[in-house]
């Protein structure tokens, strides 16, 4: 058996997905902007796909959705362009963001702190969740933009985003959440609290790669980042991916409709993997269930490096994801674990396990035991379970992980 | 960055077999107990390296007969990911059969070398070298705790990297047994500057007392210094000709600082070594005149002919002095 547990970094297309974009390949594949029948062809496909994301985000239709290439070129355009419009041409200087965001916002505001915009990183409390009173307290009359993710990819913690929508909204201040992990997990509501702008994808939701969107609330001004030939009224040019917007037109519906009722199937399975995890001992769980999105569990398992975890879950043919600093190409411990602290050991034990509505109860099953069977390996191995203590003068000090 | 490095993701597939295979099922797992060694007559040294906090440790077990200093057998425990229990695998390996004092000389080299499939593919990617390091330092504990010798002396214990516990010493090691050119290599082998950072130069969220980017100038100072003297040593024109142009370029300025550059300076002149271009009949020497020297009627008869003959003595009779 296959088990795929890491539906946050992607999903399966779903079928009935394929199904709908087949014919705008080979078909029906003429350029949407193109005057003749041959290029219109496409039109009703793609303003069904626009109904469906207005109506799975109950966006209004002051609002405007510009459909991207991914949802890193959403946080770009959103960052790049308020820098753009409001630090270059403006007087204001001022980001205020958070240290567990994805590296398409954190390395954007690293860039744009090296052309001289302050940025604030925003701690998160041991929940992994940021508080939204420091988010008051840290908006100036020179910040330009507050942008906080709605969900973790790492943790699945949910932000206070209503509640930071509204002090943004007090403050007259631009609110931008990358909701990439929320969008299809969880009910998003864009009329039930304000957001200025959010940034999803939809391969995050049984879509396809490469299709992604941005919303702009209420149309409001932001320069392109895509220059060229005034596709989408002009607000991101490129030809449209008139196959992958019709892909993510049917997967957000299918992903919201009955949305509650799905989420609970998933939680329902992802709660019985995470009771039967913590029964072995020294483990923990990072983060409230109930403010989780249903499909994620980051867990520590002390005396099991990540990597290590991950490989032997491979192997049984299980593919899971960790935040281990020897499992990145770069061996940068993962700031979102060392931001979340726990002792720093989360930063080389966690492992993140993330569920889709098509993870079946057997697989859970299958994953408890071969999970369970990995830890009792890597134990038997592992230093930190070892019972001869060292000659005198072989210990070592605890190390010290510092960190920002 | 070229075609290769388009596709990332591909850390496992740069691992050999015997990475994979020890990984999967490690022959020297386990402990060794104070009572079993004693009861054989044997001594038991225990030693530690790194920290479950700090993402990689091992624990090292030498049974040694004290009559021979040998170790008779060796055993690991290691919370690490498959490189590492792969390396202290091999290393414990490596170690039995040893006397303690041939076990010391074992490198992260000699582990690294031992889990290749084939002598010219290394056995992990370059960021997965630290792991080997890990055993290196650990063989130096245990024998350092047999030896009786304190550890604070057997090691230089000057803590560079204190997020991964590098040593100055260590990294001066790695630096040369590795030749290693750039921060980003030394934080593959040893993981120095792989954590906070702070170590690697000043500006970092902490003030340290030693950096890498010194570290590696100076251990790099020194090792062509050396090589120019072992070059020096060897004899003459020889040498200078298969010296690199970094190389030449620096004994050229030495040799102009010992014997010609007081002349010039002293008529309130001096000159700079621009170039240094070699063909199969000379090596071209391209040089400009600076202050009083340069449009000096000397300077393209009596002082060049000084200085073109005192480096043709020095260093190759090939040598030609070309001022531009």
């Amino acid at each position: 058996m296959q088990v795929y547990l890491d539906n946050n970094a992607t999903t399966m297309v779903d079928p009935l997905v394929v199904e709908a974009m087949l014919p705008f390949f080979s078909e029906i594949y003429g350029n949407p902007n193109s005057l003749h029948k041959i290029g219109t062809a496409s039109h009703p496909a793609i303003s069904k796909a626009i109904d469906q994301v207005y109506t799975a985000l109950n966006a209004a239709d002051a609002d405007d959705i510009v459909f991207t290439s991914c949802a890193t070129e959403s946080n770009n355009w959103v960052l790049q362009s308020m820098y753009i419009d409001h630090v270059l041409n403006g007087d204001k200087n001022h980001i205020v963001t958070t240290e567990v965001e994805h590296p398409s916002i954190l390395s954007t505001c690293k860039f744009l702190e090296e052309q001289g915009v302050k940025v604030t990183y925003l701690p998160v409390n041991e929940q992994g969740v940021v508080e939204a009173h420091t988010v008051k307290s840290f908006i100036t009359d020179k910040t330009a933009l507050v942008s906080i993710m709605w969900a973790s990819n790492e943790t699945g913690m949910i932000n206070p985003i209503a509640e930071i929508g509204e002090i943004c909204k007090e403050k007259g201040v631009p609110f931008h959440s990358d909701a990439v992990q929320a969008v299809g997990k969880i009910p998003v509501d864009l009329q039930s609290l304000h957001v200025d702008f959010i940034s999803m994808s939809a391969h995050k939701f049984h879509g396809p790669k490469g299709v992604g969107a941005l919303y702009i609330r209420n149309s409001q001004a932001l320069s392109p980042l895509m220059h060229g030939g005034e596709h989408m009224g002009g607000r991101r040019s490129g030809t449209l991916n008139v196959a992958g917007i019709v892909g993510m037109g049917k997967a957000i519906e299918l992903a919201t409709a009955n949305i509650e009722e799905a989420a609970a199937k998933i939680r329902a399975k992802r709660d019985r993997l995470e009771d039967a995890i913590l029964e072995l001992n020294d483990t923990f769980v990072v983060g409230d269930r109930d403010n989780r999105t249903p499909n994620t569990i980051l867990i520590s398992i002390k005396g099991v490096e990540g990597e290590g975890m991950l490989w032997d879950l491979n192997n049984g043919q299980i593919g899971a994801s960790t935040g281990s600093a020897c499992a990145s190409e770069d061996l940068e411990a993962n700031t979102v674990m060392l931001a979340i602290g726990a002792d720093n050991e989360l930063a080389h034990t966690g492992i993140r396990l993330s569920l889709s509505r098509f993870t079946t109860d057997a697989e859970i099953d299958y994953t408890i035991t071969h999970f369970k069977d990995a830890v009792k390996r890597l134990r038997a191995i592992s230093s930190s379970f070892a019972i001869q203590k060292p000659t005198a003068g072989g210990e070592v000090q605890e190390c010290e992980l510092h960190h920002h | 960055m070229a075609k290769d490095n388009l596709l990332g993701g591909s850390l496992w597939d740069a691992y050999s077999n015997k990475v994979t295979t020890l990984m999967n099922n490690p022959q020297h797992q386990g402990e060794i107990f104070e009572a079993e060694a004693q009861e054989r007559g044997n001594k038991l040294i225990v030693a530690d390296f790194g920290a479950e906090s700090c993402g990689d440790a091992v624990r090292l077990y030498w049974e040694i007969d004290p009559k021979t200093d040998i170790i008779v057998d060796s055993k690991f425990k290691s919370f690490g990911c498959g490189t590492a229990i792969a390396s202290s695998d091999v290393m414990t390996q490596l170690c039995i059969g040893k006397t303690v004092q041939e076990a010391v000389k074992i490198t992260n080299i000699d582990v690294e070398f031992a889990l290749r499939d084939d002598p010219d593919t290394p056995a992990v990617p370059p960021q997965k070298m630290h792991c080997s390091v890990m055993a290196y330092d650990v063989i130096k504990k245990a024998a350092g705790l047999y030896m009786g010798v304190d550890a604070e002396s057997f090691e230089e214990e000057i803590i560079v990297c204190e997020c991964a516990r590098v040593s100055l010493s260590t990294l001066q090691e790695v630096i040369r047994l590795n030749d290693l050119t750039t921060i980003e290599q030394i934080t593959d082998y040893t993981k120095a500057g792989g954590f906070c950072k702070s170590c690697i130069k000043p500006g970092g969220h902490e003030q340290r007392e030693y950096y890498l980017v010194d570290i590696l100038a100076d251990t790099r100072r020194e090792m062509d210094e050396e090589k120019m003297k072992a070059a020096a040593d060897a004899g003459g024109s020889a040498s200078f000709e298969d010296m690199t142009l970094v190389q030449q370029i620096k004994a050229i300025d030495a040799e102009i600082d010992e014997s010609i550059r007081q002349f010039l300076v002293m008529d309130g002149g001096d000159m700079e070594v621009i170039d240094v271009k070699t063909s199969d009949e000379y090596i071209d020497v391209y040089i400009r005149y600076l202050g009083a020297c340069n449009g000096c009627a000397s300077s393209s008869t009596g002082t060049l002919y000084a200085i073109e003959s005192t480096l043709k003595e020095k260093l190759s009779k090939k040598i030609r002095v070309l001022p531009i």
